[in-house]
């Protein structure tokens, strides 16, 4: 039995262009796969089962074979009644989600929402880290600050203790001179504590100074620990918030899964 | 022809009576649902009756043969009634009945008389008739034939009610069936134009002559077809993704029924037309990855369906395995764990919708107490699902002992790898079944309701609808007879496997059915 090339290019180039369809995800474009794919097929069948140019009915001798052709045929009312069906489930599933498109199955579904999980919580861990490392970094400023700040003061207090040893200083030797001028111990006593008076006001005006140094000090480091405060409570709020994201995509997810997965009883016999 | 009735025009009569019930039911519609409800279930009981005639005769005369519409055999399309074929036959007919009264009760119940009278029961009438062709068909055309329609009757029953999840499943398993059955009319274009003939006996006897390249590409070309009705790895995707999504009765016949043609199907291919061909070593690995691959994804399910979706997988690849081997005993084992598959996981199936139907639900996440609940269901699900996972004395360690030992009589290590993935996959499915079992049945019931509902951990915040407290008593009557037939196994363990060797005798010999067929020896 010898057949022709063409046909057989033909059955190829059909049954190909239908298998391209199939793999589309709508539905419309696969049903035209199914069409061609068909076609493609019956005449595979009919030019592998019988040689070509043969008469179908006349004659006894040189008629072609009937039986491909009768299963062609069957084969062609078999094709017809599943494109209807697979029309009709293309209308019901526009009228039902306004889409022809095949839709993932339950598993694909679950794998994906397991992914989008693992990505939320990354996420949120990231999220978590950084806010972590910024509180650090603030921390470690402002020890930083402190540190500058308690060295201020101390400098400050070392001037001050420099100062007033210099004013004794200055003292002792004004008593020296005065003493080598030949004053009376009286006056010399009377002189003395007017200018320890004097020293004494200024070292309290330096003491208030220290106090002042000290409470602008305590004050910087209140603040400090109330941006701390505010800065843990946003990230916690933020944190929440993420988390709750998290659990109403899940939430929705489930429920469309359930859905999708649960047959609803109405029509159920 | 001297009489009215002969047995080989029996043979007809599961393939015919369907059909005209089915086209009565569609003519008269809606209306007169008694004599509707008593029509499916007097077919039905009618052709059940006629198998088991069909079965005595054909073990005690050889094949029966009928040449439809009296052209002689090569001419006509034959139907062929052997060992094989008739067993299966008189068992899928015991539980198509058995899902036909689970659903007519399920239907009085509800209210809903007029859409399953007028299109459910037309559709699984054609469903059945389909299924009977198909195992009867000694054909490829008409086998060809056979499998659009029940598959035509099937995409009905699996996108009933049009809602939308049932409509994305439909979608799913018709594109994967158009596909299937596109490969399997590629495969009768290549098979006639290699062999000049359709028929399997001739086909058979012809095959005997042709080059090996051209056996192994109408071979390999069947198989993928059957592999995809059949549901064996890679090609299982689709199953546990349509099954659950049907109403129960649906899911059980499909689950019980669909497959098993598929394998029956590489059963009759693999002993009559190609004979230890080098197929059967591929097949063996394909028959371990369907095994664990099903098993596992059974373990990860907790849905009570889906699980079984997937439980069905894995122990398709059991059949497969006795196919592989090749042998007398494995064949025979393959069809006893066939014939104890249809009736387990079709009961496993109906339960399943009852727990739905009393608890509303059937995640296991919610389910709960049920056992106080409902004993009767909880005893329903666990016999067969402890008869699923092969615990002794039940015919699934019954069927899973004769794949064991055959498998290892054949010997060589990858039957032996494959008794060792079949005992794991066992296990597994005993896993399975039992955290199931114990998650919906046996915990204490959390919720307010005792015994029906669960607050689940991760509450989805709809209050599942419970249909009634009570179930009609029809309903629970049809699993107990499926569970009763599934415990019959066990005790007619001898005189079944005994036929199913004889069947596989049969099969092996070719020669009986041949000859039956062909009218003389070749």
């Amino acid at each position: 039995m010898s057949v022709g090339l063409l046909p057989f290019l033909a059955c190829g180039v059909l049954i190909a262009a239908g298998v391209t369809l199939l793999l589309e995800r709508s539905l419309v474009r696969e049903l035209a796969g199914v069409i061609l794919l068909g076609n493609g097929v019956n005449l595979l069948i009919v030019t592998a089962g019988s040689t070509a140019g043969r008469p179908p009915f006349t004659g006894t001798a040189g008629i072609a074979d009937p039986l491909p052709q009768a299963m062609v045929l069957t084969a062609i009312v078999i094709t017809l009644g599943m494109t209807a069906f697979v029309l009709a489930l293309v209308h019901r599933s526009w009228q039902l989600s306004g889409s022809d498109e095949v839709q993932d199955d339950t598993e694909d579904r679950r794998v994906r929402l397991r992914s989008r999980r693992g990505e939320l919580s990354a996420t949120v861990t990231s999220r978590q880290d950084a806010y972590r490392r910024l509180l650090a970094d603030q921390r470690a400023e402002l020890a930083q600050l402190e540190a500058e700040q308690a060295e201020r003061g101390r400098l400050q207090e070392a001037d001050l203790e420099r100062r007033i040893a210099r004013v004794h200083a200055e003292l002792e030797e004004w008593t020296e001179r005065l003493r080598a001028q030949g004053l009376t111990e009286e006056e010399l006593h009377h002189r003395l504590e007017q200018a320890g008076r004097r020293a004494e006001q200024a070292a309290m005006d330096n003491e208030e100074r220290i106090e002042q140094l000290r409470e602008e000090h305590a004050r910087t480091r209140r603040e400090q620990a109330a941006r701390k405060r505010e800065l843990r409570r946003k990230l916690k709020a933020r944190q929440r918030e993420a988390r709750r994201q998290m659990r109403a995509a899940i939430r929705e997810e489930r429920e469309r899964q359930a859905l999708a997965q649960d047959p609803e009883l109405e029509g159920e016999d | 022809m001297d009489r009215l009735i002969t047995l080989e025009g029996l043979v007809c009569a599961p393939v015919l009576l369907p059909l005209l019930a089915a086209g009565v039911k569609l003519a008269i519609g809606g209306r007169l649902r008694r004599v509707q409800s008593f029509i499916s279930l007097g077919t039905l009981c009618v052709t059940l009756a006629v198998s088991v005639v069909l079965l005595v005769a054909a073990d005690a005369r050889g094949p029966l043969v009928t040449d439809l519409g009296g052209w002689p055999e090569p001419i006509a399309i034959c139907l062929v009634a052997d060992r094989l074929s008739t067993l299966v036959l008189v068992v899928s007919q015991a539980v198509t009945l058995c899902v036909m009264v689970y659903s007519v009760a399920d239907a009085y119940d509800r209210q809903e008389h007029d859409a399953p009278m007028a299109i459910f029961h037309p559709a699984f009438l054609v469903m059945v008739a389909g299924v009977s062709n198909a195992f009867l068909s000694g054909d490829l055309f008409n086998l060809f034939v056979a499998f659009e329609l029940l598959l035509s009757g099937s995409y009905v029953l699996l996108t009933f009610g049009g809602t939308e999840s049932r409509i994305r499943a439909g979608a799913t398993y018709t594109l994967m069936a158009l596909v299937s059955s596109m490969l399997f009319l590629i495969a009768l274009a290549v098979t006639y134009a290699a062999a000049g003939t359709l028929s399997l006996a001739q086909l058979a006897v012809r095959f005997g002559g042709l080059p090996d390249q051209v056996k192994l590409l109408v071979e390999l070309t069947l198989l993928l077809a059957f592999a995809i009705k059949a549901a064996i790895f890679p090609m299982q995707a689709w199953l546990p993704d349509s099954y659950p999504t049907a109403p129960a009765p649906v899911t059980a016949v499909f689950a019980g029924l669909l497959t098993k043609v598929g394998v029956y199907s590489i059963i009759r291919l693999e002993a009559l037309l190609f004979p230890g061909g080098p197929v059967a070593s591929l097949l063996m690995w394909v028959a371990l990855a369907t095994m664990l691959v099903g098993v596992l994804g059974a373990v990860a399910q907790t849905d009570m369906k889906r699980m079984l979706s997937f439980t069905l997988v894995s122990h398709i690849g059991y059949m497969v395995f006795g196919v592989a081997l090749s042998t007398v005993a494995g064949l025979a084992g393959a069809v006893f764990y066939v014939v104890h598959h249809i009736t387990v996981q079709t009961g496993l199936f109906l339960v399943a919708g009852m727990v739905e139907r009393r608890a509303g639900t059937t995640s296991v996440n919610q389910l709960g107490g049920l056992m106080k609940a409902t004993p009767l269901i909880a005893v329903l699900f666990f016999v067969p699902a402890m008869n699923l996972s092969g615990i002794p004395p039940m015919s699934g360690f019954l069927g899973k002992l004769m794949l064991v030992q055959a498998g290892l009589a054949s010997g060589g290590w990858p039957a032996v790898t494959l008794v060792a993935g079949g005992l794991l996959t066992s296990l597994l499915t005993l896993y399975a079944v039992a955290k199931t079992w114990a998650k919906a049945f046996w915990r204490a019931p959390r919720g307010e309701r005792i015994g029906t509902v669960v607050e689940s951990e991760e509450a989805t915040g709809e209050e599942p609808t419970v249909t009634t407290a009570k179930l009609p008593v029809a309903l629970p009557l049809s699993v107990i007879a499926l569970v009763a037939l599934g415990l019959a196994f066990t005790v007619l363990a001898g005189p079944l496997s005994a036929l199913t060797l004889r069947a596989a005798g049969e099969l092996m010999a070719r020669e009986p059915y041949i000859s039956a067929v062909l009218g003389e020896v070749p």
